[in-house]
Formats: C-alpha cells, structure tokens, sequence
C-alpha cells in the first residue's frame, strides 16, 4: 500500500495529515502488517491534550499490546469511535477510514520535523534490510 | 507504534523448517531460545490459522519440542521405574502405543515441565519436553535417573515433529500413511509408513483442544522440507494453511492447556495449577510427592480460573486481578481475545474464595479497573465423535 504523498511520518509509524491547524493522525500500513489483526483500539476523549512523543492510546492485535505515540502536541477535538466496533478497520484501510484522532495542533510547526512519505518508505526499507540481514 | 514485546535479539536456534517458514514470509519471533514462525500473513494471519484448525486443518511446526527417550537398562523394568520416579502421572497404567499427559516436579511439588509420555515397548519410553525447558529437562531426567537401571537419551534433534490439527487432520494424514489412522484413539500412537518414509511415529495428540496428530520425521532439511510440501498438497482440498505460535497459543488457551511459566511453573504446584487428575499419589513414591501431600493437608491459597471480560478490555498475562474494593488478589497468567468465542478470556490465579462461577474479578488494565467475571472451563471443549471400536497396534520397537 502506497503512503500518501502528503501525510507526513513518525520512525514509531503513525501519519499525520496536517490541514491547516488541525491535523488527523492514525497508523501506517507497515504498523498494521506488523500488528497483525487489530481486534481492540482505545483512543483518547476530546479535550484530551497529547504531547509529542508520548503515548496517547493503544491498539492491540490478538497477539501484542501496541502503544501509539503523538507525532505532535494539540488537543483532541475527535476520536474515531467507529474504530471501537470495527478495529479491523486498520487493517484493511489504515491510511483512510481508520484514522484515530484529529488534533489542534499547538505547533503547526512541528508537522514539518516529521518525515516526508518518500524517506518514511526508506526508513521502512532499510528496517527491512536489517530484519533479514 | 512500538511492539510491547517485541522479540529479543539473541543468536536463536533454528527448526529444520527455518528457511521454508521465511519463504513463506512467515512473522518470526524468538520462543524459549527458538526462531519461530508467530503467523504466516500471506495466508491470512493468526485468525484465519485459528479458524482453520479449529474448522478444518492447520499444519504447525513443532520442532523445536525435546524428545527424552528412557529404556531399561540390563533388567526389564527400569525404565518405568525411571519414569515412575520423575513424574506425576502413573506409566504402570500406560499400554504400548498409549501416551498420557504428566509432569516432572521438583521437591517442592511445583513443575519442572509438563510431558507426554508415550510407552513405545515395555520398557521404552519417550518424553516430549517443551522447547525452552529442553536442556534444564533432560539434566533433570540423567541427574534424578543416575542411580536406576536406565538409559537416558536425548532425540530433540533427530526428529522433525510436525502437527496436523484439526477436524480434517484425519482425512489428510490418511493420504500420506498405510497406517490406519481411525483405529489410533486420542492420546495413542502407531508407527507407520509416512510419506514413504518407514516406521513414524504417528500419535493423535497436541495441543490445540481439537483432533489431530503429530508426527516424528527425521530431521534433515530436505526431508522435512518433503513432507510439508506433501502435508500441505494433501491438505489442499481442506484449505490446510501453515498455522503459527500464535494461533497455538489462542489454540490452547481456549481448550485451557497449560503453558510453562505461565499456568505452571516452578512456583506454582500441582493442586494450585488443578491438574489433579494427571497425578497419581496412590502409584507410590515419586519426587514432589511429599510436598504435595503436605500441600494438600494445608489447603490451597490460590487457583487457577477461567476469565471472561464483562466490560471492554483484554486481560494480558502478567495483569493484576483484584477485587471490589480494588485489593490486588491475584495475577493472570494467559490472556487473549478467543477467536472461536469472540469473546476476551483469561486465565488466572486468585483465592479459592474467589473462585466459584461468576464471581467478579477487576483486571487492571493500564491501571484501569475493568471488570471480569469467573466462568466454566475450558472455554471450548470440541463435540467428540463416537470412538473407534478398537485400539491401534503398535509393537514397533523403535521410534
């Protein structure tokens, strides 16, 4: 699955599609590959104040517990409560319908420290390289 | 995204299907030392091989098991007396061609590893050990056996064990082997021509609550290779898939196998761990025995239970269980969402008093309360088809 070419990415594989001062973040399809199937997903309220870099929910697959960090700090102003009965959703549409919150970004600055999709695909590219090396 | 438990990176050992599972694409993970497929996502992934099992047919590599061997020594008997003296279960009971579930248990009453032992002649034994407990096992077996007329070997590496599980496993064995397989009950085994190979060991066993058998190839890459492929094109029709630690895991916990270091381990004794009925007190003496008759007078301070979520969350093992007033009370040892149920179930330790059918229980999730409750095990128990009317056959004097 293609990463689109206007989100940008963190090295912990969530995206963030920044327009203007509100930005929708979710997880990559490499993140869903390697979770495996996703059968629970727990997201923060709105209001909730996130921080890049730190933890803000969890999705899990039958096997592992995952964290997802913030690419960047602002105030939840949706969750995707959708993603509570159809967690496969991520699976199956990670880059689209299975986004997990939109933000208001306190530093629309921050978006742009993140990597771009084509050095995201590298960056995935050479983790592969190592795993099988 | 980070993987909580992601794998360590150690020098792992490898099965000799290592190479065909990375071709497969298989999802690695390091297990008890081991480099070991956790699913196969090409074929659909952990719930899909659950399914498959638990439906149909699913093929698991389980070669990275240990095989203890135990035979007399000059005189008959001194194998089963081995036997009888490191583990749980009564092997005088055992018929040739039969295996039963046991454990060998340290002083303590608490649990070395659990084994199959299946009785290859009257004085010849085979233990199957768990993977990560491999050498501690059969230290265990030379040192406690030192003094009895036995001979211990180990053929964790000569065999190449496979699992074919499932309600079809029989059909699609029954292609690739001359053996009779409806006549082969649970928990018995026979030896056969496999996939023209002489003399397997073909047991109706594993660890998956569903039909199946496991089978002992020799171990070169080659052959194994060679009768995976021809386990999968017998499968074909089946929709056989190469199934995953994963799916085994979800497999077992389901039909409540215990796993070593979580349901067992060298902590936990046999009462708490309520695997009474696999140990025999009245065979005689055998190492554990003292203490658990000791326990026994003392009364239990934990047990194992069955969990099911009431509100939404998934108990992981290692999570806290505690009561209404938020005490911690216990610990799960197993957890996951059961793709059969569609449900998330745990199993745990907690008092006795809290043990009884419907009693709630708190798991603390990511320091979250969330509510459980105590319900029957196993959670899934498979509808038995009506036994075959005679037992299988087996004088094979090697294995």
């Amino acid at each position: 699955m293609a990463h689109p070419a206007n989100y940008r990415y963190t090295n912990q594989h969530e995206w963030v599609d920044a327009k203007g001062d509100v930005a929708t973040i979710g997880i990559t399809d490499y993140a869903q590959h390697e979770l495996g199937d996703v059968v629970f997903v727990e997201l923060p309220k709105p209001g909730t104040k996130i921080s890049a870099g730190k933890s803000f929910g969890t999705v899990e697959s039958v096997k592992a517990v995952s964290e997802i960090y913030a690419p960047v700090s602002g105030e939840v102003v949706e969750a995707n409560l959708a993603l509570q009965n159809t967690p496969e959703t991520i699976n199956s549409d990670p880059h689209g319908a299975a986004w997990l919150i939109k933000v208001r970004l306190a530093n629309p600055a921050e978006v742009k420290s993140l990597m771009d999709a084509a050095a995201y695909e590298k960056f995935v590219a050479d983790k592969g390289k190592e795993a099988s090396a | 995204m980070e993987a909580a438990n992601s794998p360590t990176i150690t020098e792992a050992r490898k099965t000799p299907l290592n190479a065909l599972h990375r071709r497969l694409g298989a999802k690695m993970v390091n297990f008890g030392g081991w480099d070991m497929p956790v699913e196969y996502p090409a074929t659909g992934g952990l719930v899909a091989e659950h399914k498959a099992v638990r439906g149909s047919v699913g093929v698991f590599d389980v070669s990275h098991m240990g095989d203890i061997r135990v035979r007399s020594g000059r005189k008959p008997g001194g194998a089963l007396a081995a036997v009888q003296h490191i583990s749980m279960n009564d092997a005088s009971l055992l018929a040739i061609g039969q295996a039963h579930y046991s454990a060998m248990l340290y002083p303590q009453g608490t649990f070395v590893d659990d084994v199959i032992v299946h009785r290859l002649g009257e004085d010849d034994f085979l233990l199957v050990i768990n993977a990560g407990t491999r050498q501690k096992d059969i230290d265990w077996v030379r040192q406690n056996t030192r003094d009895l007329d036995c001979v211990v070997e180990d053929l964790s590496d000569a065999y190449t064990q496979l699992a074919i599980q499932g309600p079809h496993a029989v059909e699609v064995l029954q292609k690739l082997t001359d053996a009779n397989l409806e006549a082969i009950k649970n928990y018995w085994f026979a030896h056969g021509t496999v996939c023209g190979l002489k003399n397997i060991l073909i047991a109706r066993t594993g660890y998956t609550g569903e039909d199946g058998f496991e089978i002992y190839v020799p171990s070169d890459q080659a052959t194994s290779e060679q009768v995976w492929a021809k386990v999968m094109e017998a499968g074909r029709d089946f929709g056989i898939i190469p199934c995953g630690l994963g799916a085994r895991n979800t497999l077992r916990l389901e039909a409540k196998m215990a796993l070593y270091e979580h349901e067992i381990s060298d902590t936990i004794n046999v009462w708490e761990a309520g695997l009474d009925r696999y140990c025999k007190m009245e065979k005689g003496d055998f190492i554990g025995r003292a203490a658990l008759a000791q326990a026994k007078s003392a009364g239990l301070m934990r047990t194992l239970v069955g969990l099911e979520m009431v509100e939404r969350g998934i108990a992981r093992d290692g999570y806290c269980c505690c009561n209404e007033r938020g005490e911690t009370v216990g610990v799960v040892t197993s957890g996951s969402p059961s793709p059969t149920l569609c449900k998330n179930i745990a199993l745990a330790y907690v008092p006795p008093a809290m043990s009884a059918i419907g009693t709630p229980i708190y798991v603390e999730i990511r320091s979250q309360r969330t509510k459980a409750q105590v319900v029957p095990t196993p959670f899934y128990k498979r509808a038995r088809k009506a036994a075959p009317q005679s037992a299988a056959s087996s004088t094979a004097k090697t294995i």
